[in-house]
């Protein structure tokens, strides 16, 4: 299991805006009548995006009341999963995968990179509070090793060259593009590609 | 090496793009209708006579999975519930679907939910893959538009709504009934197998959980027929796998390839060769990380399917194969398997919660060779006290691994340990619930 502790640093309330309740309520139509708390993961996740990548108690608190279900399995499910945010991640969040496939093909070096960059620390904000990073279990991009998530894109196969290219860009503000930084097509074999050779040259 | 005709996946490197029209010139959505037209037992039969066995680790029986569901709609809905929270290190094949071929996917829903009788399809997509989800959203919005989707889909006569519901980065969700309980929203932790979820489910109703390729490749299977399946691979282990390749080889992939396949000829031929050459190969783990790593001896011969490699005391599992070179520490890799196990342990069972951060904590002291010779066998039973003692799989999914290694390279292991034990004297300490039974056996 993971430890994971809300921040310290509380604000006092938290409401959806306008574009939040609407998609909100397209979410909770999904599911039947009466069984609106299927909803509450999809509203994390609204609530996170809307508080700049963060999920707040009072949003939880809130989240509760919309859905009419007890708080406490609100805060229940927001630390059970780990892709909820309980603290300031920053408006980068930068997630390296450091599991066995990632490992063996260098993401020590990613690793290495994030802390030269953003911060010496894991989860602990850049100086200029945009961004942070964390070392995160594998992110189902394997054949594309080493890789590292930003917000919500995928950036792989990287080395530490490409990815402190990558973190300057962000640190500067900009989106750098998602993607396979080595130029190769998806999953495919680079330069080897032995099969469905009639849809490629097609 | 399979024909590219035989191949289900045309798009899985997106040669085509995978909007409805495109998709439609590679076979989706032709005469849907007929195929629902020959009726509920004519697809279950098919289904079973391929085959086909589920993609999602387990391997059980698709066709029978189906027959589970009740025959009549009682006073409950019937669900289906697609299973894409794709988390096992190793495997990335369903993602590739997701974005690439979601049409084969939504076709398929849409036969199974109509083969178990489901008008609400869920499809659970593991938070990371957001930007994937929204890909296949795109799919569904565009099916809905082109009457594929929704009352009398497709012109079968067979209301469908599909939903996606994204995951937050829980491994267990990709359990059957944890993904139950995260659909219900709540806390993704396993339920007590039996009631099985195709009597007792999603909402306390009949429901039918499959992954992602498996129901992804139903319509070709249907219009092909069962036996063009079977012909493939060999008998109880047929069609063909999308097999990730991933590690110390040159060109690591995704490849789909038939069942049965040597081992051997998917590194060397698709993911172009081992680096550093075949001989400096160490061990490769075949099915994603909860299978038992394999030495490099048995590599040679070995072929890629559910029941060799069980009699290899490994498993296909996802068929995401790892491939670990000379270059790298063995306990060092495995020791970071075991992190990955302690941290998304759900808690539920103490067994697993505890044993797979002591498993973890003694393999990084290993690693180091900072372990005393007694702790390598404590190490095994400390395996052996989570594998079967917990309430889903999980517990032999972290504790395989370290038995695989504990198999293979124990005189590793022993070559880097030789402290002595801290307590010289062989005394009775009583570190195992069932120390008295062990003495029994050893008097």
């Amino acid at each position: 299991m993971s430890l994971r502790r809300p921040a310290k640093d509380q604000p006092e309330s938290f409401e959806f805006n306008t574009s939040s309740l609407e998609a909100a309520n397209v979410i909770v139509a999904k599911y039947p009548e009466g069984k609106q708390q299927s909803a509450v993961m999809a509203l994390l996740y609204i609530a996170q995006k809307q508080n700049n990548n963060w999920i707040p108690l009072a949003a939880m608190k809130y989240i509760a009341k919309f859905l009419d279900m007890p708080y406490i399995k609100v805060y229940e499910v927001a630390t059970f999963y780990t892709m909820y945010n309980l603290a300031p991640v920053g408006k980068y969040f930068v997630q390296v995968c450091t599991t066995t496939p990632c490992m063996i093909r260098g993401a020590n070096k990613l690793v290495e990179a994030c802390k030269e960059k953003i911060s010496e620390n894991e989860c602990e904000l850049s100086d200029d509070k945009s961004c942070s990073w964390m070392e995160v279990e594998c992110l189902g991009a394997c054949v594309n090793a080493p890789m590292m998530q930003i917000n919500d894109d995928y950036y792989e196969d990287l080395d530490k060259e490409k990815t402190l290219d990558i973190l300057d860009k962000i640190l500067n503000g900009e989106t750098p593009k998602p993607g396979s930084y080595r130029g190769r097509v998806n999953n495919e074999p680079e330069n080897n590609r032995k099969t469905l050779m009639d849809l490629k040259n097609a | 090496m399979l024909k590219d005709q035989d191949r289900i996946f045309q798009n899985l490197y997106n040669d085509k793009g995978s909007d409805v029209s495109s998709s439609q010139e590679r076979g989706d959505w032709v005469n849907t209708k007929e195929i629902t037209d020959k009726g509920r037992d004519w697809i279950i039969n098919e289904i079973k006579e391929s085959q086909l066995r589920g993609r999602g680790g387990a391997g059980f029986p698709t066709g029978l999975k189906w027959s589970f569901a009740p025959k009549e709609v009682g006073s409950r809905p019937h669900y289906l519930v697609i299973n894409g929270d794709e988390s096992e290190p190793g495997t990335c094949k369903d993602r590739d679907i997701l974005r690439f071929e979601p049409h084969k996917l939504i076709e398929g829903c849409l036969i199974a939910s109509y083969a178990v009788q489901a008008h609400v399809c869920y499809i659970y997509i593991r938070g990371e893959y957001f930007v994937d989800g929204q890909k296949l959203q795109a799919a569904i919005d565009e099916a809905y538009e082109k009457k594929l989707l929704g009352k009398n889909a497709a012109g079968t006569g067979w209301d469908l709504d599909i939903y996606i519901h994204y995951g937050a980065g829980a491994y267990i969700c990709g359990e059957e009934t944890a993904l139950l309980e995260s659909i219900e929203g709540k806390k993704g932790q396993p339920r007590l197998k039996p009631p099985f979820p195709a009597l007792i489910g999603l909402y306390g109703c009949p429901t039918i959980i499959n992954n992602v390729e498996t129901i992804a490749v139903v319509p070709t299977i249907l219009r092909r027929g069962g036996k063009w399946f079977a012909s493939l691979g060999r008998e109880k282990n047929t069609g063909t796998k999308i097999f990730c390749i991933s590690g110390n080889v040159n060109t690591p992939c995704n490849v789909e390839e038939e069942m049965n396949i040597p081992l051997k000829e998917l590194i060397e031929v698709h993911a172009g060769g081992v680096i550093g050459g075949w001989d400096n190969l160490q061990a490769v783990i075949p099915g994603g990380s909860s299978m038992p790593l394999i030495p490099k001896e048995k590599c040679e011969t070995l072929t890629m399917d559910f029941d060799s490699l069980m009699a290899e005391k490994s498993g296909l599992g996802t068929a995401g194969i790892v491939v670990i070179n000379k270059d790298q520490d063995i306990i060092k890799c495995m020791a970071r398997i075991a992190r990955f196990y302690k941290h998304e342990s759900c808690g539920q069972c103490t067994p697993c919660r505890e044993g797979s951060g002591w498993m973890w904590r003694m393999l990084e002291r290993m690693a180091k060779g900072e372990a005393t010779k007694d702790e390598v066998d404590m190490l095994g039973d400390v395996t052996n006290q989570i594998a079967g003692h917990t309430i889903c799989a999980f517990g032999e999914g972290s504790s395989w691994p370290v038995q695989g290694l504990l198999r293979h390279f124990k005189k590793e292991i022993e070559k880097r340990n030789n402290l002595d034990p801290i307590v010289q004297k062989k005394n009775n300490i009583p570190y195992l619930v069932d120390q008295h039974l062990l003495d029994k056996k050893n008097a």
